[in-house]
């Protein structure tokens, strides 16, 4: 605890560091999902080539990504950049099945409706199909937003400043109380950004708060 | 060694000397193997019996969907190092986070298993007057196994990750070449030491994916 309190200026930074890495991933996973997931359902093939390719990329563990990404960017071993960029393809792997699944669940008949009340395509996107696949979207940035967070910190034993810091430098001078900080602040960034995204949820997506009590 | 970072890697990977001896290719491979499969075992024997109890009867329902997600949030590395410091150098204590990391995918894998089963089976099952244990062993496992195994196929892609900072530690592992590789400012090593977690990790979900597909019930969609 008294290692805590005489810290508080690291840890601030650390975290400041760690959701500079975080948050860029979890934008991209998102902004970039939705034209993909529309473009893989426009083609069947893309689709399949998609999900297989997300699929294998989820099964590559992060410590080698980091590793092999600055080789083949020309960035430092110890540049954030490798952690953004990798934890990004690890995000789109997520999101772009799961907003094609979103998409897909949107009843036709409605988007028909909505073509036929006048809805120029651009505006049927935004104001029907959108919010409708919203629900779905949500929970899979929310799945993004954890174990992004979680995953930044693998870049510490590198040498890659975040609260993975923390246990690096927990471990090389036996400092228990630095090591179980960094799991609490990083498990506590986590939960607060799921938190978050549930609010934000909620004020964008005001006819989802009825259903909230029968959501696991 | 000045060359391109890759092609460096390639040689490193073809020299001979890197497949023989205690710490050779081959047997970091073997322990990198073991660490993933006792620690995806260890965890089954606990995760497995708590998640068909959960699925069969129903309770503990909500408590175990909220253990499984907020396990999800806990840092690898943080587990890795703080049982480290708490337990020592070598491999009890990488061993302990695997198992803590393995518990989610199993006990979720599990319970969704039985769970998926269509009710009114399980109904026919105990109308025809099979007991409570031969509906789980007869009826609900077998039909829910790829969803079991898919249980597994998780949890060993957390492990196999997770066992790289084994070496971080001190103990073994594939892991070694890449810590090795950062301590001596050799890259190329680090790659090699990479793709071949990369190569271990993707044939290992390959074949479990085999495995799941092939434990599909006739006439069911998995």
């Amino acid at each position: 605890m008294t290692w805590i309190l005489a810290n508080l200026g690291v840890i601030a930074e650390y975290t400041g560091a760690h959701l500079l890495q975080s948050l860029p991933p979890i934008l991209v996973a998102l902004l970039l999902s939705l034209p993909l997931a529309k473009l893989c359902n426009a083609r069947g093939w893309l689709r399949t080539g998609v999900t297989t390719a997300s699929g294998l990329m989820y099964a590559i563990p992060s410590l080698p990504l980091f590793v092999l990404l600055p080789g083949l960017i020309g960035t430092g071993v110890r540049s954030p950049l490798n952690i953004i960029i990798a934890l990004s393809l690890y995000g789109l792997a997520l999101m772009v099945p799961t907003a094609s699944d979103a998409f897909r669940s949107v009843n036709r008949d409605v988007l028909g409706a909505a073509t036929a009340q006048g809805y120029a395509p651009g505006a049927r996107f935004l104001q029907v199909e959108l919010p409708l696949a919203g629900p779905v979207l949500l929970a899979g940035v929310r799945v993004v937003a954890v174990s992004t967070i979680s995953l930044v910190t693998v870049g510490g034993v590198l040498g890659v400043p975040s609260l993975g810091m923390l246990f690096v430098d927990g471990l090389r001078r036996g400092i228990v109380a630095e090591i179980a900080a960094g799991i609490i602040a990083t498990a506590a960034l986590a939960l607060l950004t799921d938190a978050l995204l549930v609010l934000l949820g909620r004020a964008v997506m005001p006819w989802t708060r009825r259903q909230e009590g029968r959501r696991p | 060694m000045n060359g391109n970072p890759f092609l460096d890697a390639l040689v490193w990977l073809g020299d001979p000397s890197r497949w023989s001896g205690p710490a050779g290719v081959p047997v970091r491979t073997l322990e990198h193997l073991g660490y993933t499969a006792l620690g995806v075992l260890i965890a089954a024997l606990i995760a497995v019996p708590v998640g068909l109890y959960v699925g069969h009867t129903g309770r503990f329902k909500g408590l175990t969907v909220a253990v499984a997600g907020a396990a999800r949030a806990l840092p690898t590395l943080g587990l890795v190092t703080l049982f480290a410091l708490l337990v020592g150098i070598g491999l009890t204590a990488p061993m302990l986070s695997f198992v803590i990391l393995a518990i989610p995918s199993l006990l979720a894998g599990a319970y969704s298993a039985v769970e998926s089963v269509d009710p009114a089976t399980v109904d026919a099952a105990r109308a025809q007057g099979m007991t409570e244990r031969q509906i789980l062993a007869r009826v609900e496992i077998p039909l829910g196994l790829p969803l079991l195994i898919g249980g597994v196929r998780g949890a060993t892609m957390q492990v196999v990750a997770t066992a790289m900072l084994a070496a971080y530690v001190g103990s073994g592992g594939l892991g070694r070449f890449i810590f090795q590789g950062l301590g001596s400012q050799n890259y190329p090593q680090m790659i090699a030491g990479s793709l071949l977690v990369i190569v271990l990790a993707l044939v290992l979900d390959l074949s479990l994916l085999l495995l799941q597909r092939l434990t599909a019930p006739r006439g069911t969609a998995a």
